[in-house]
């Protein structure tokens, strides 16, 4: 199993480098997996995303479509790629802590 | 001999037909490539230029006739209204999906940052002028020109 040594603790990840086990998961380890995605500072924006994220995935066990991110979340579709530039509902999930997203949408 | 599997990071995804099911795959390739943080562009051609006009994104239909994948008698998807039945059935579907609209889509896709585009050919042999294509379109551009854009990028044809 890979490993990923985040806020001084050791965390199992999957396949996709997402972390393997939620429960683990803090606002720091959010922050550091940020950074190795590439953005430096998570805005509250960003949080808005995240938390929508893990709302939706606590309450029925799979993230929600891009469209349902764009029109619930409260962030529209370009910003959405301007805070994630390389893919929101993806990467969103990986710094909430969540598995990536398995809907085509 | 193996070599490494490089990453695609450009598409360019070719909708070459006007039907609700000859459209959606190219639109949801288009958008999944960007979900992949994968570049994208669409260029609409022949039929497909219907995904982009105005007046009729929102009307596409399914083909109910030579459409085998439909398991539908010939003689009976050519019954008045088996069309319409059938394109209410797979847009009830969709939606199931959270996949929306063609006219909703289009713009999601390309505030996603996925580029559009018109085929010029196309646009002159049916007479089309720029005002006749959603606001999305970024440009109308020759086949020459669309090679151009696709420079690195995958080739997509649908």
């Amino acid at each position: 199993m890979a490993t990923l040594t985040l806020c001084g603790k050791e965390l199992v990840v999957d396949a996709d480098g997402n972390l393997a086990n939620r429960t683990e998961w803090t606002e720091e380890i959010a922050r550091d997996l940020a950074a190795q995605e590439g953005i430096a500072e998570l805005t509250p924006q960003h949080w808005a995303v995240i938390n929508f994220m893990r709302s939706v995935f606590m309450k029925e066990g799979d993230s929600p479509s891009i469209r349902r991110l764009t029109k619930e979340s409260g962030v529209d579709t370009k910003t959405l790629y301007q805070l994630f530039p390389k893919g929101p509902a993806k990467k969103a999930a990986r710094i909430g802590g969540l598995p990536k997203p398995k809907g085509c949408i | 001999m193996t070599t490494e599997a490089q990453p695609i990071e450009r598409v360019s995804i070719i909708v070459s037909r006007g039907s609700l099911e000859g459209v959606y795959p190219g639109l949801i390739m288009a958008n999944g490539a960007r979900m992949e943080g994968i570049e994208a562009s669409l260029f609409f051609t022949f039929f497909g230029l219907d995904a982009i006009i105005k007046k009729r994104m929102a009307g596409l239909k399914v083909a109910t006739v030579g459409n085998p994948g439909l398991h539908m008698p010939t003689l009976l998807g050519a019954l008045p209204g088996m069309s319409a039945f059938a394109t209410g059935m797979m847009k009830k579907e969709i939606e199931k999906l959270d996949i929306p609209p063609v006219p909703e889509f289009m713009t999601m896709i390309h505030d996603a940052g996925c580029a559009i585009y018109a085929c010029k050919a196309t646009v002159e042999m049916f007479h089309l002028k720029r005002g006749d294509f959603s606001e999305e379109v970024d440009d109308i551009i020759s086949v020459g020109q669309f090679y151009e854009k696709s420079a690195g990028a995958q080739i997509i044809f649908t």
